[in-house]
Parts: structure tokens; sequence; C-alpha cells
């Protein structure tokens, strides 16, 4: 493999402008977001930090249209989420966005493998193709073992690992994930973030919203939220240049 | 300190020339420590002198073979079962650089928090990407197992250093709130804001200023 965190920017997969959002109006009214810009190319891995209140769930939710700003635009790929139908948001939601929950939101009801493959039939993939595509993601994230369990049946560290098969079948390239470690024992946590640190790799653009710092240390960007603003950034140093600096002391 | 039982504990598996020994020390802690060749030969010397290890064959100094001693061998494994001390903790210098700063007048210790939040962070992302190559690579030899292990412990510690530092602006950012509703005591839910003519005190302000800062940023 070649170098794994290629410098090279990639094109734009999201990008935030002047986005704002503000809860209730009058003298009640909470500024949850207060004019961010924020763009992640093909190939980044960001992750956002702050306290609970900095809006960096909220961040989150308007990146992946589930909640509509107040003002200032989302743009996934190109496509400018404020100005699509309802239908077409979907569409969006289903074809481009995969969004891993802290909770993992499976279907009770349907295996690991049907859970992976819904998307996919939703947006008119046949049965057998969507199916033959869950268990490749499956056999991907080294569970191929799970594909008849359902959700009941699984630990919670394999839940969210098909949590975020489930985000990334198909042609997927922005993956959202809330505090996907959240309930996750430290070590099943890690192989969520190697998951996820690996479709990066392979050319996805990810935004990780986290508190905990040993996660977002997996990210090649950390983006610093206080009171709906960015505060600060900072992008990675290369691990070279860390012990070449260990060494000259 | 350390170098000392750790050259003790290369020997354990025989006997080594002193270069020998540098090389293995640093393979095995990922030459986070990296040793210069001298220390090791003084470190040598000293083993030597009270009796821990004894010279083998002949050969000048840089062509000595070492081997340990009984006694070496007892303080080695008495070293491996006695805890390492945590009572007397070493002098840590972003600790009295915050202890300073919450008294010192025209600092903004959320300033410093921030600042050393992100190189904390920065020095993380480093780590974790040596350690997930580690990952990728085996461990299959005990040297790469402990290197992963020396890894992570300052990827842990790193982490402990960042929680702190969210507890401490966390902290101030409460202490300063309450100073502002005038009522001081901790635990207590702060009251309405007062006015202007607060008696001023010093940590309370710099977190304010910061808070300000970041309300008014734009």
């Amino acid at each position: 493999m070649t170098d794994p965190h290629p410098r090279e920017p990639g094109t734009p997969v999201l990008e935030l402008r002047q986005l704002t959002r503000v809860h209730g109006t009058g003298v009640t009214a909470v500024h949850a977001l207060r004019g961010i810009d924020l763009t992640v190319r093909t190939g980044e891995f960001v992750a956002v930090m702050g306290p609970s209140g900095s809006g960096k769930s909220t961040l989150l939710t308007l990146a992946g249209g589930l909640d509509t700003a107040t003002e200032g635009h989302v743009l996934v790929e190109g496509r400018d989420l404020g100005a699509l139908g309802r239908a077409q948001l979907a569409k969006v939601r289903r074809t481009h966005i995969g969004y891993v929950f802290q909770d993992y939101n499976l279907i009770p009801a349907l295996t690991a493998a049907e859970n992976i493959a819904l998307p996919r039939e939703l947006d008119g993939t046949s049965t057998r193709v969507a199916r033959r595509e869950a268990l490749a993601a499956l056999e991907e994230i080294g569970l191929p073992e799970v594909a008849e369990r359902f959700p009941d049946e699984m630990s919670g560290g394999q839940q969210q690992r098909v949590a975020i098969a489930r985000a990334l079948v198909g042609d997927r390239r922005l993956v959202l994930a809330d505090e996907p470690t959240g309930a996750l024992d430290s070590e099943t946590g890690e192989a969520v973030l190697a998951l996820l640190r690996r479709r990066c790799d392979e050319g996805a653009a990810v935004v990780l919203v986290t508190h905990e710092s040993r996660y977002a240390a997996w990210a090649d960007r950390l983006v610093f939220l206080r009171d709906g603003r960015i505060v600060d950034e900072s992008a990675a140093g290369t691990a070279e240049s860390l012990l070449a600096g260990e060494a000259a002391r | 300190m350390s170098i000392r039982y750790g050259l003790l504990a290369l020997l354990e598996s025989g006997p080594r020339y002193g270069s020998q020994l540098r090389t293995e020390f640093e393979s095995r802690t990922g030459a986070t420590w990296p040793l210069n060749i001298g220390q090791v030969y003084t470190t040598l010397q000293r083993l030597e002198r009270d009796g821990l290890i004894t010279p083998e064959g002949g050969g000048d100094a840089k062509q000595q073979l070492y081997a340990i001693t009984d006694t070496g061998r007892r303080e080695l494994g008495e070293w491996f079962a006695r805890p390492v001390d945590r009572t007397q903790p070493a002098r840590d210098e972003l600790a009295i650089k915050l202890a300073m700063a919450v008294g010192t007048p025209g600092v903004d210790v959320s300033e410093i928090i921030q600042a050393q939040r992100r190189h904390t962070l920065t020095a993380m992302q480093g780590y974790t990407r040596l350690k997930a190559r580690a990952l990728a690579a085996g461990p299959d030899t005990s040297d790469e197992m402990a290197w992963l292990l020396v890894l992570e412990q300052l990827i842990f510690f790193a982490e402990a250093e960042n929680r702190w530092l969210d507890h401490c602006e966390a902290r101030l950012v409460r202490y300063a709130k309450d100073r502002r509703g005038g009522v001081g005591a901790a635990g207590t839910r702060p009251g309405p804001t007062a006015g202007p003519d607060d008696p001023p005190d010093e940590a309370a302000d710099h977190a304010t200023t910061a808070a300000r800062r970041s309300e008014t940023a734009p």
C-alpha cells in the first residue's frame, strides 16, 4: 500500500457555509450553531470536538440532512440540501450519506444482512444484488458470521460495526458518525475507528463527533467547537516528525 | 534508574555487548527514549561496580561482553516485583504552568488550556498513526508487542491529560460564573448576573475573558 494518509487535497464532499441553527425564537432562542464554515474532502477524516452543548451533534444532523438550517448552506458533493424536496433529500441521504448513530439504530425485526441491504433495496437494487453486497460488506468488516442474526443477538460492538457497514454500503462517500464508540469498550471502540479510518483511506470523507480524544486522534484534522462556533482547528503532524523530535532532544 | 534495570533485564536473556544492548532497548521501546552509547557504557560500568553484571572474555570497553550475576538477577526480580513509585510525583511543567497562570494578572488560562489541548492531540494523532501501523503489521514478536504497549501508554497518558484539561476548563468557567453571580460558594447555583462592580478575581476574570471572546468571535 502507498501512503495511507495522502496529503493531496481531494474534492469537496461536504461543504458547510455560514451554517446557523437557532432553536426557538425571541428571548428563548438558543443559538446551537453560529455561522460554521467547514469543508471536508475525499479521503479526509475530521473529528469534531467540544463540550456538551457546543453544537457538535447539531452540526452533524444538519450535515446529514436530518435537520434544517436556520441560515446558511449544506452542500453534499455539490448538492445544496436546502434546495432539495423531501423525496430528493431522502434519496441523497440514502445514496450519498452514511450516518452512524451512538445507539446503532438497527431495525430490530431485520437480520444484520437485511439491515445492510435495506437502503440499497429502497434505491431500486434487486434483493439478490443487495444481499450479495451486504454479505460482502459483512465480510469486509470481519463479521461474516452475524449475517443471519438479529440485532438483539449481537453484542454492542457487533451491532455498531454492522451499522457502519450499512452506512457504507453502495458508493456513499460521506460518512457521519455521532459518538459511535459511546457505549463500547476501549478495544471494540478502536475496531470501529479502524474501520472508519480504512474507509477514509479508500476515499470516503468522514466526520466524527466525539468528546474522547483517544478516538479523535484517529482523524486527520480536528475541529474544536465552543458555543456553536469553530474556535480552533488543527491538522495532524506526521508520526515521523514526532519521533525525530524526540530523538533530537 | 529505568535504564539500569532495562539493561539488566536484557542481560537476563544472555550476555550482550554494549552496542547490542542499546539496539535491543530501542527496538523494544520503539526508540521512544533513545539511548546514547555513552549512557549505556556509563550504566554498564556502574552495574559492574555494584556487582550486578560481570565482564566476560577479554577486549576493550567497546568490545566487552557482559553477563548478569546472581546478585543482578536477584535485584532484577525485586525490581519487577516492586511497584513503580507514584507517591513522589515528578515536577510536571503543565500543572505548574496552570497553577501559576491562575494567579497571574493578564494571563488567559483558557487560552493556555486550548493551546495545550491542541498540541497534545496532535501528538496523539501521531502516536495513533504509529499504533495503526503497528497493529496492521502484527504484533508478531515480543519486541513488536513491547513497542505497542509503550505506544499505548503514550496515548493513554495524553488522553488523561486532555481529560484533565477539559475538566480544568469546565471548572474555571463555572467558578467564573459563580463569582459573577456573587454566590461564590462551591456547589451553589449561580444567581443572576451581577453588575460590573463585582470584586475582581483573577481566575474568574481570565475565564470570563475567554468566555466573552468566544461569544463575540466573528
